[in-house]
């Protein structure tokens, strides 16, 4: 439990952390930072800059004053109001992104952890065989190309020339949302190819990671004695050595988190996937500060949050910690 | 000897003096022992002196100087095929980007002829979607990227040094802050804080190897950390602590130089890193769209419907020139894994000793049990 506070204390830090950072980037530029921010949306009527104005806490006050007011605006979710969708606060553009970006990111981060685990497990048992030999090298190929070089080659190649995928947006643009099998049927189906790149482009980190930790622990004298005792090779290969080889791995989850967040913010931006990547992207390409800001601090969250359940999850794995 | 040198990486120790040299050493002893002497080579006969007190003092004339374990690494991993391989891939586009101008000639941003026509003799990778040559573009594009890719991974070498053996050598209060640094830019997401970065600065390469570096460099703090820790309880450390060397010797000249091959590694990852993100800010359009690195060629690719009008010639050239420098530098850092963690270079030698012999390994995990085969 101490731990589990202990963690939770450190992710507010961080999170205070990434809201001040947030703050003062653009008083960080070079000249005035209120009419180069707005200079973007100079569509906009005075009034309405105005209101901006106060909204990002971009006023004539001392500084220490703005940062209060920005603070208490983000704690109660207000960024804003985004100059692209103008005049749709930050946070609803945020909210209908943010769906998109956990169903893409955690069916890959899922599936790339099960599966690298699991041939990083049969490699390391099998060393010299065949999923030892070839499998890592392979996958170490693959994971140097830039996800988003995949995701380009994947829409070319699998997409317009042999159109066996869709390549564009979370579901068909002639279906209507519902809780039915045709929306859900062409959700999956837009999910697959950008799913399936960054499970190839993340799998042989997890695979490697997980072999090389499996071939310390099987040299242990525990793994010897359970030989010793005559256990099933799937017992000794799972209870044993893996539970015991995970631990490494889900301490890197957090850390791989924002790896894999990184690459999915560009396949989404390939695939036209509306997720927050999506958004951020088309928000920088629209000098839509607010909605960058906005975006940043919600990325970030949902990191920090992810990283919060895993450490619950290593309490789960690992008595030492739920003592200590 | 002053610096014993123990490689942790090899796991080997120096020789220690022939015992019958041993006795009591004078300083000039030392000094003269820092002559190197071929290993095998008759040692110089032993001095005897016997001072006013009685005491006799050994002066061996010429001790063997303790051979240079600490880079043996480097050699094992220029006979290793997976770093020669790295190695060979790498090289190739240092010289691509050193030699552009003869291999390419020409301005790489000249239209050269009309838009998005697939490869002919006349353009071997066709022309993009403005009419550029982009066999030009790619062998020029690697000038930039290569540049920003090893200044960004030198600059986080050196900070993550730094921070990383501050924090594991002084512990304490200056441990505590930098620790909690490190981890909260390994948390907070590398890319979209990237991404505002550059949007609220100038594109220039400068911003970008400044950004990356900014946002790149917790890793590796956190590696060289805990290795600082695992060090600094070494006797040697210990040694160097009680004959009163500043702590700044300490870590420069004891600790530093165990460390090479996980600074050398860690350069090697961070220079991937740096290659392919700056690719992608370009990608996305925030490096400087005017440069010609392979980043900007993808993002003219993407944005002149390269894709659409079927001109994989675009787009695939910049992108296999930035997977195959990827892939060779992480198979550097993957033969010098090998090279330095002793299990894994174990288990080859092991394989190595078996070959051709009748016994055969048991398919076992512990340790290796020998069997003949039945």
């Amino acid at each position: 439990m101490r731990y589990i506070l202990r963690r939770l204390g450190f992710y507010l830090v961080a999170f205070w952390a990434a809201m001040t950072l947030d703050f003062f980037l653009p008083r960080l530029l070079p000249g005035d930072p209120v009419s180069t921010i707005l200079g973007a949306g100079n569509q906009l009527e005075p009034q309405q800059i105005q209101e901006l104005k106060e909204a990002m806490g971009l006023t004539d006050e001392p500084l220490i004053l703005q940062y209060f007011t920005y603070v208490t605006h983000v704690l109660r979710g207000d960024f804003g109001i985004s100059f692209s969708n103008y005049p749709v606060p930050v946070i609803n553009v945020i909210s209908s992104g943010l769906i998109w970006t956990l169903l893409l990111g955690v069916s890959a981060v899922v599936i790339s952890f099960v599966l690298g685990n699991f041939i990083g497990v049969v490699g390391s048992w099998r060393r010299g065989g065949v999923v030892d030999n070839f499998v890592p090298p392979l996958l170490v190929l693959i994971g140097a190309f830039p996800p988003f070089f995949l995701g380009l080659a994947a829409v070319y190649f699998l997409g317009y020339q042999l159109k066996w995928f869709p390549v564009n947006h979370a579901y068909g643009d002639t279906i209507i949302p519902a809780f039915d099998l045709t929306f859900f049927g062409s959700v999956v189906q837009h999910m697959l190819l950008p799913v399936s790149i960054m499970v190839l482009v993340t799998l042989g980190g997890w695979a490697l990671g997980m072999r090389n930790t499996m071939v310390a622990i099987l040299a242990e004298d525990y793994i010897t004695m359970a030989e010793a005792k005559g256990l099933t090779q799937n017992r000794i290969m799972f209870r044993y050595a893996a539970r015991n080889a995970m631990l490494p791995s889900v301490t890197a989850f957090g850390i791989a988190l924002g790896f894999v967040l990184s690459g999915q913010i560009l396949i989404e931006q390939i695939f036209a996937y509306p997720g927050l990547g999506y958004l951020l992207i088309s928000a920088v390409t629209k000098v839509d500060y607010p909605l960058m800001q906005g975006l940043f601090l919600m990325i970030t969250m949902a990191v920090l949050v992810a990283n919060f359940i895993v450490d619950i999850i290593y309490t789960r794995l690992d008595p030492r910690v739920r003592a200590g | 000897m002053k610096t014993p040198n123990q490689s942790t990486q090899t796991g080997e120790n120096s020789p220690t003096p022939d015992p019958k040299n041993s006795g009591v050493i004078s300083p000039e002893g030392i000094e003269a022992g820092n002559s190197p002497v071929e290993p095998g080579q008759q040692y110089q006969p032993v001095e005897i002196e016997t001072l006013p007190s009685g005491q006799m003092v050994v002066t061996p004339a010429n001790l063997p100087a303790p051979s240079r374990q600490r880079l043996v690494w480097l050699s094992t991993l220029l006979k290793n095929p997976k770093a020669l391989l790295g190695f060979g891939i790498v090289s190739f586009f240092i010289l691509m980007a050193l030699f552009a101008p003869f291999i390419a000639p020409g301005d790489p941003n000249e239209f050269v002829g009309i838009p998005n026509q697939p490869p002919s003799t006349e353009h071997w990778l066709g022309t993009e979607g403005q009419g550029k040559d982009v066999y030009r573009q790619t062998i020029w594009g690697a000038q930039s990227s290569l540049t920003i890719g090893f200044a960004t991974g030198f600059l986080i070498t050196v900070v993550s040094s730094l921070i990383g053996m501050s924090a594991g050598f002084f512990r304490g209060r200056i441990d505590d802050v930098l620790t909690l640094l490190t981890n909260l830019f390994l948390v907070i997401p590398g890319l979209p804080l990237l991404i505002i970065l550059s949007a609220y600065l100038q594109p220039s390469n400068a911003t970008i190897i400044l950004a990356l570096a900014f946002t790149g460099w917790a890793f590796g703090a956190r590696v060289k950390r805990a290795q600082t820790l695992s060090l600094r309880e070494k006797d040697f450390v210990a040694a160097a602590r009680v004959s009163g060397e500043s702590s700044f010797r300490i870590i420069f000249r004891e600790i530093l130089p165990n460390m090479t091959s996980l600074i050398m590694g860690s350069f090697i990852s961070s220079t991937t890193y740096a290659i392919g993100a700056a690719t992608a800010l370009s990608f996305i359009g925030l490096g400087n769209v005017s440069d010609v690195t392979w980043g900007t060629n993808l993002y003219w690719a993407q944005n002149g419907g390269a894709i659409l009008q079927n001109a994989w010639w675009a787009f695939v050239p910049s992108g296999l020139c930035v997977a195959l420098v990827a892939f060779g530098l992480s198979f550097i850092n993957y033969a010098l894994d090998e090279v330095t963690n002793p299990r894994l270079r174990a288990e080859k030698e092991l394989n190595n000793v078996l070959k051709g012999t009748t016994f055969r390994k048991t398919r076992t995990r512990a340790t290796p049990v020998l069997r003949l085969p039945k």
